[in-house]
């Protein structure tokens, strides 16, 4: 069943029709990958089940960071020093930079991420139950971070070793960058520790408020949540929720300690049997309540979330319609521009104009995923959430070759991001992102992936622009190849004592 | 130093402070996500300057005040900041052209200052290229804009005109307008915008006399420091 017709857009699932008749190699190359520990690439052929549960799961995890901005957000304007306020909007910033990581991620799956932001204010996707938990002091700034963040990061580390390539890579960049959020909700923290008694009494009071709220991150016990198991066996997930729960509690007593704070667990001692500690777990009917929309603010975040998102409608319809204007104007020898924006280096043809400005193309492609559990490791089930049932429909290979690789964001079309690190070596393939145009695309490249000084030099290329080798070819193109070993110097053996060769 | 070198390091401090400070407003709240985090990025670096002007300023001074304490510890009329940086935000639009006219500003005064000596030109130096990526970034979305679709023009013909008159306060004893003008009025032409009557010209925050806006914006940035006098955070 090897596809015929044109190449295929980079990253983009391109499965073909004949999904449906049996490929007897596919299930057997990826259980044989699953087996061997090795990773799942975009194009590989992959179980259905095994695709929507990590659409479900990168998705939330997505929603989760755009979200997660929201707590903390609302304190940048108010943090009592101008250090601490730059931090701030740098963590905020790099929330909104993982979101994206994680949406361009899900993209690869044949998902769009306006389809995912759809089922998200719809109420259709979750995200992490902390979220809906009010930031009420500038101490649970703090004690959100430590506690949070900390437990993402117990999350998320386990989650680098997870079995879908792209969702691993973007891993890794998010916990590189999220190790900050982390250390500096500690040093908030013990900056009030070391404080006025006012200031330690906040501190005191907000770990009180975050200790369970952060607990729950976990995730129901392994024995009650469903998708957890499915997770651990396709090994999205590496870990289960108990075992990472236990490993998050045994970190958090030292640091406790060092801040002087109590945390808020009578039962909470060491086990010197088990060789960890003892304590209560958190209440999981009040988990299942917040997820399921009753948590004290899930109402107003919500709500802010449609509301910027319809505020902003405008704008982006702008952006496209100046980008239309745009490649419209254009003469033939500019479409170069419109189609990557490189330095030094020509860019393909095609005519620049998004191939789709109809998002109705995209499809209601996030209706699959089932609205439960969050991305890592939440409240992970079908039952204890409220789950639509259109989301349910059959999911055919045909929807999944729709043509995402234009549109998502409002009409604005996916690019492909290269960056060379430093000079004297190659771009490399950094990510996607969403842009309206060629210099848009440059300048969010710039912000989202260098903004740790990680380049010198970045191309943006329209993702339709792309053309890549399909995974069925892949014998036909690389076999050979491996079948000459005389083009390799080592085939040749060299007498003893002759040198320089 | 003189004392027209604490004012003048001051002035500059407030202005990147003010202007962080609303631009920090939009986190979690711009178009597009992809634009939250350049809107951060602006305020990061706007901050950054601010931190260093005041910092400076503060050794000039020579009273032992640091950047914290000035920018928490003084009223409204002891900012001197211009009128324009604190404005509220209003829409895309208004903000936008909130940064074209202040970033091409403070792009034309850094490169001037940079060409001089002493840590104002270090500063003016640093500040010279982010002050450039602000003012392209702004003048792309003006562009947009202006010729994007019929309402993106509406707005944002509206929002030239409503921060226009207080640009002249930018250039109060300076003679930096024309080299300001240069600048701004071909963006306005390529986004198909009317360049705006000069007219009425708002002033005073250079002495210290704010609009009625910019209380409620010190009341929220100040509130919690000033609760706990004395600590450290």
């Amino acid at each position: 069943m090897r596809r015929r017709g044109p190449p295929s857009r980079l990253g983009r699932e391109e499965v073909t029709v004949e999904l449906s008749i049996t490929d007897e190699a596919g299930p057997a190359a990826f259980e044989a990958l699953i087996a061997a520990d090795a990773k799942i690439e975009p194009r590989d052929w992959m179980p259905e089940p095994y695709r929507r549960n990590l659409i479900r799961q990168i998705a939330q995890h997505a929603h989760s960071e755009i979200m997660g901005m929201q707590p903390e957000a609302h304190w940048i304007t108010r943090a009592p020093s101008l250090q601490r306020k730059a931090v701030l909007i740098a963590k905020v910033q790099d929330e909104a930079g993982h979101g994206l990581y994680l949406y361009a991620t899900a993209e690869t799956l044949g998902v769009s991420r306006e389809s995912l932001l759809d089922a998200l204010h719809a109420g259709r996707q979750k995200y992490l139950s902390f979220i809906n938990y009010p930031v009420l002091t500038w101490a649970d700034v703090g004690a959100l971070a430590w506690l949070t963040d900390g437990a993402a990061v117990v999350n998320q580390v386990s989650l680098c070793r997870t079995s879908y390539a792209p969702y691993a890579r973007a891993l890794v960049r998010i916990c590189r960058e999220e190790s900050f959020h982390h250390r500096q909700g500690f040093d908030l923290l013990y900056a009030l520790s070391r404080g006025t008694p006012a200031q330690r009494r906040m501190l005191q009071a907000a770990v009180d408020r975050w200790w369970y709220p952060a607990l729950a991150m976990f995730g129901p016990p392994d024995h009650l949540s469903v998708h957890s198991e499915r997770s651990l066996a396709w090994r999205i997930k590496r870990a289960g929720n108990d075992e990472l729960r236990q490993r998050f509690v045994d970190m958090c007593v030292p640091q406790a300690e060092a801040l002087g704070v109590t945390l808020p667990d009578p039962a909470l001692r060491w086990n010197p049997e088990r060789g960890c500690h003892d304590f209560t777990p958190p209440d999981y009917d009040e988990l299942k309540r917040v997820v399921a929309g009753d948590g004290p603010c899930n109402r107003e975040r919500l709500a802010h979330r449609r509301r910027v998102h319809e505020e902003g409608a405008w704008v982006r319809e702008a952006a496209a319609a100046h980008a239309a204007k745009q490649a419209a104007r254009r003469t033939p020898q500019a479409d170069a521009r419109a189609n990557g924006a490189f330095t030094g280096h020509p860019a393909g043809s095609s005519d620049g104009h998004p191939a789709n400005t109809a998002p109705g193309n995209v499809g209601k492609r996030a209706d699959q995923t089932d609205g439960g559990g969050a991305a890592t490791g939440e409240w992970a089930d079908d039952r204890g959430v409220t789950v639509t049932s259109e989301g349910h429909a059959a999911e055919t290979a045909v929807e999944r070759t729709s043509e995402n690789g234009g549109e998502g964001a409002g009409g604005w079309p996916l690019w492909e991001v290269f960056v060379r690190a430093r000079r004297g070596v190659n771009h490399v393939h950094a990510g996607s992102l969403h842009a309206a145009d060629a210099e848009m695309a440059l300048r969010n490249a710039r912000d989202l992936y260098t903004r740790r000084g990680e380049g010198v030099s970045v191309w943006v290329v329209r993702s339709d622009g792309v053309a890549a080798s399909s995974p069925d070819e892949k014998d036909v193109l690389f076999d050979p190849g491996n079948d000459k070993p005389y083009r390799h110097p080592s085939f040749f053996e060299v007498p003893e004592g002759v040198g320089n060769l | 130093m003189t004392s027209t070198g604490f004012e003048q390091a001051l002035a500059l401090g407030d202005d990147a402070l003010i202007a962080a400070q609303r631009m920090a407003e939009w986190c979690a709240r711009a178009p597009e996500i992809e634009e939250d985090v350049a809107l951060a990025n602006i305020a990061l670096d706007l901050l950054g300057q601010a931190r260093a002007l005041l910092s400076y300023a503060g050794e000039l001074e020579g009273l032992g005040r640091g950047e914290d304490e000035l920018a928490y510890l003084r009223d409204e009329h002891e900012f001197r900041n211009v009128q324009l940086v604190e404005l509220p935000n209003g829409d895309f639009a208004v903000t936008m052209a909130k940064l074209l006219f202040f970033a091409v500003h403070q792009q034309v005064l850094y490169a001037e200052l940079a060409g001089g000596d002493g840590p104002l030109a270090a500063i003016a130096a640093k500040a010279v290229k982010e002050t450039a990526y602000h003012a392209s970034h702004a003048t792309l979305w003006t562009v947009r804009l202006g010729d994007g679709t019929a309402e993106s023009h509406r707005r944002m013909q509206q929002a030239i005109e409503h921060v226009w008159p207080y640009t002249h306060e930018l250039f109060e004893g300076s003679d930096r307008r024309g080299a300001w003008l240069a600048r701004v009025e071909p963006v306005l032409a390529d986004a198909t915008l009317t360049r705006p009557q000069d007219g009425w010209a708002p002033t005073g925050g250079r002495r210290g006399v704010h609009t009625e806006a910019f209380g409620p914006l010190l009341a929220e940035m100040q509130y919690v420091h000033r609760a706990h006098p004395g600590a450290r955070w």
